[in-house]
């Protein structure tokens, strides 16, 4: 009986202080108030939690300088462009004064075209497709949208850039998949900037997704003496063509993207890619105090490494919160103490003006420096690492950064 | 120079597919069955093959046998557990059953051991390197694997048309029943007929594993296909015919890639099977056989 009682007092307890807990998350609290959609549950939730993880971290270290004070709405559209439109509608009831996301592409360019007829300040951490701050159609600009990572011909255009430059190459290769539109897409935008550069393509041969044996592939190749091969690829494929390169006898200089990250783990001989160059997006290699504090934290707070997913979503928080504080902090100016912003200025003046102040941006990211090109797209230096053997065995060492134009 | 080395690519290919390929025929001649759970028995030993080097550090010997037995032994359970209680069911039975074996396999194998890659550490079982002979390169690998499989269809010739336990299984392909009424236990010599096919898969899981050292719980699928490709091509049931359509598979294939159409190589394999089963269902060396009402 005594029991029971107690429980019943425990009980109401919770209850109340669950009701004060709802009063301390009210607006009043907070300056800021950012709407997140990413999939945190479904079949890309893994994309969905890292974004989740990122942005999370920003807002408690921004929050912990003690200035202005952020407050986060996440609205979970499972990776599903309808869930995404109907989180879009339910973050403008709320009252959010910024998104970031969506995570996919797919969903991203489903909600586009409502944020931008309301002009609301959007920002993706991880959709790469080419048409998401662009309308495709009439080839508008989506002048609200930006994003966080890069689109996938950069990286294309990037490479051939290196191959020229770094490399040095007169003739290169290319070996891709021609069933994944990653990997095409990266073809074809190399091969695009390598015409412009005089960069002569010597053999395109390409694979399927179940292809094992690449040995014909190679031995075309090999018969052309490429300065270069760029293979555009995921590591499963890559881990067999770098012994198979061995193998058949080609001697030349490997040249990859981000879908190469992790590679060295699922290589017995790691020497047969030694010298051979990627881009990624992200990497705990780059040893700059920012980066690696980036790093310490993140792991402290969620027990595991940040992959390029989360390092995005965390400077994609801080580009938009960035914009958001420059906006504040003229409109501001003008009031006196204690008053609060919103009250002064109307909606449609603040979001034009947090837009401007994006595609102002110029900082110091964890995914490297970043500013803004006239599509939304940010101008980053590449992340180049390259596989070499340190005193541990072989191992992806950072080169540097990496701007190609 | 491109030319010879394309050959050599052909050649060890070939080798493989008609190892492979040989477990198709020898369980098809027996049972009429198309064990489309063969190529997923390869990846099995793959995963064997791979922790006996890196989890139990086992010497190579030792732990290329344990990969045989082990493929042995679970084609065994296999045959016992899912296609024995339907040995009177209609083919068709068999056949989904087969392909449930398949499914089954794969996703058992991507909760043990996760749909990632390992690196199979290929230094361990023999030694990486190459030998010229002029100026084209040759692996030992690809030597060992031309050796290996020409040896083990011998063996498996020799098997088939030299020992009593062959005649059996030749009597059993030929007439079930009348076997059984010469006093052969039919069941044993189809059981039998099953190790010897994992056996050969075995070994072709330890040949896979050195050329392609990168073991995923899907592996087995494309290999079967196309082992399987080689099978109806060379004639189903027949061994010899079998060991052909191996190198006429691999030889396709290169062979597309070598005049540049390295985008058709699924393509022209597949094609050939519907050629095959269009124009010549029996396969270059397969015996046509009356329905036996």
């Amino acid at each position: 009986m005594k029991m029971k009682r107690i429980l019943a007092l425990l009980m109401a307890v919770l209850l109340v202080a669950g009701l004060l807990a709802g009063c301390g998350s009210g607006d009043d609290d907070y300056d800021i108030v950012i709407g997140v959609l990413a999939p945190l549950t479904g079949p890309v939730s893994q994309f969905g939690t890292a974004v989740e993880a990122g942005v999370n971290l920003y807002v408690e270290q921004f929050n912990a300088l003690g200035g202005r004070q952020v407050r986060l709405e996440f609205w979970d559209e499972e990776g599903a462009a309808e869930l995404g439109v109907a989180g879009y509608h339910h973050l403008m009831d709320l009252g959010v004064d910024a998104i970031i996301g969506a995570v996919t592409s797919g969903v991203t360019r489903a909600v586009v075209p409502l944020s931008y007829e309301d002009n609301m300040p959007m920002i993706t951490a991880t959709s790469t497709h080419e048409f998401v701050t662009v309308n495709e159609e009439t080839g508008a600009v989506f002048t609200n949208m930006f994003r966080s990572c890069f689109i996938d011909p950069f990286q294309g255009q990037q490479m051939a850039h290196f191959a020229h430059q770094v490399v040095g190459a007169q003739t290169v290769a290319i070996l891709y998949n021609n069933e994944v539109d990653y990997s095409i897409g990266l073809m074809q935008a190399f091969v695009a900037e390598a015409e412009i550069l005089g960069l002569e393509i010597v053999a395109i041969e390409n694979f399927q997704r179940t292809t094992v044996a690449f040995q014909g592939q190679l031995t075309n190749i090999m018969a052309h003496n490429p300065d270069a091969l760029f293979i555009p690829e995921y590591y499963q494929s890559v881990a067999l063509i770098g012994p198979q390169s061995v193998e058949v006898g080609l001697e030349t200089v490997l040249l990859g993207a981000d879908g190469w990250a992790t590679i060295l783990d699922f290589m017995d001989e790691p020497s047969s890619i030694e010298g051979a160059y990627f881009l990624t997006g992200f990497s705990a290699e780059v040893d700059t105090p920012l980066v690696q504090s980036f790093i310490t934290d993140f792991y402290a707070a969620n027990g595991f490494m940040p992959n390029m997913f989360a390092a995005q979503a965390f400077d994609a928080a801080k580009i938009l919160i960035a914009a958001i504080e420059a906006t504040l902090d003229d409109i501001e100016a003008g009031l006196e103490a204690g008053a609060d912003w919103r009250d002064a200025v109307d909606v449609a003046t603040f979001r034009q003006s947090v837009i401007d102040n994006m595609g102002a941006t110029d900082i110091e990211g964890v995914t490297g420096p970043i500013t803004f090109d006239h599509l939304n797209n940010p101008q980053k230096g590449a992340i180049i690492l390259t596989i070499r053997e340190g005193e541990d065995g072989f191992e992806e060492s950072f080169w540097g950064y990496f701007y190609g134009r | 120079m491109t030319f010879v080395m394309q050959l050599i690519n052909g050649l060890q290919l070939g080798s493989i597919y008609a190892l492979v390929a040989l477990g198709y025929t020898m369980v098809y001649g027996i049972v009429k069955l198309l064990n489309f759970a063969h190529g997923d028995i390869i990846m099995v030993g793959g995963y064997i093959a791979l922790f006996s080097l890196t989890a139990f550090f086992l010497p190579p010997v030792l732990a290329a046998l344990l990969t045989v037995a082990g493929c042995t032994l679970l084609a065994i359970i296999i045959e016992k557990l899912a296609y024995t209680p339907l040995r009177f069911a209609p083919r068709l039975s068999l056949l989904i059953t087969a392909i449930g074996v398949s499914i089954l396999l794969q996703n058992l194998a991507q909760i043990f051991f996760g749909a990632d890659g390992h690196a199979f550490p290929r230094a361990q079982l023999f030694p990486v390197g190459w030998v010229y002979i002029g100026e084209i390169r040759l692996t030992y690998a690809s030597i060992i694997t031309l050796v290996l499989s020409v040896l083990s269809m011998a063996v498996l010739a020799f098997l088939v048309k030299k020992t009593k336990l062959g005649k059996a299984m030749r009597a059993v392909s030929e007439d079930t029943g009348a076997a059984q009424l010469m006093g052969i236990n039919v069941n044993h010599i189809i059981t039998f007929t099953f190790a010897v096919g994992a056996a050969l898969a075995g070994v072709g899981a330890l040949l896979y594993s050195v050329h392609f050292p990168l073991i995923m719980p899907t592996i087995g699928v494309m290999l079967g296909l196309r082992a399987f490709v080689a099978a109806v091509l060379g004639g189903i049931g027949s061994i010899p015919g079998t060991m052909l359509g191996g190198y006429l598979i691999a030889f396709l294939e290169v062979g597309v890639i070598a005049i540049g159409g390295s985008r058709w190589t699924d393509g022209a394999v597949f094609l050939i099977l519907i050629l095959v089963l269009m124009i010549r269902p029996t396969g270059i060396m397969g015996r046509t056989m009356m329905e036996k009402v």
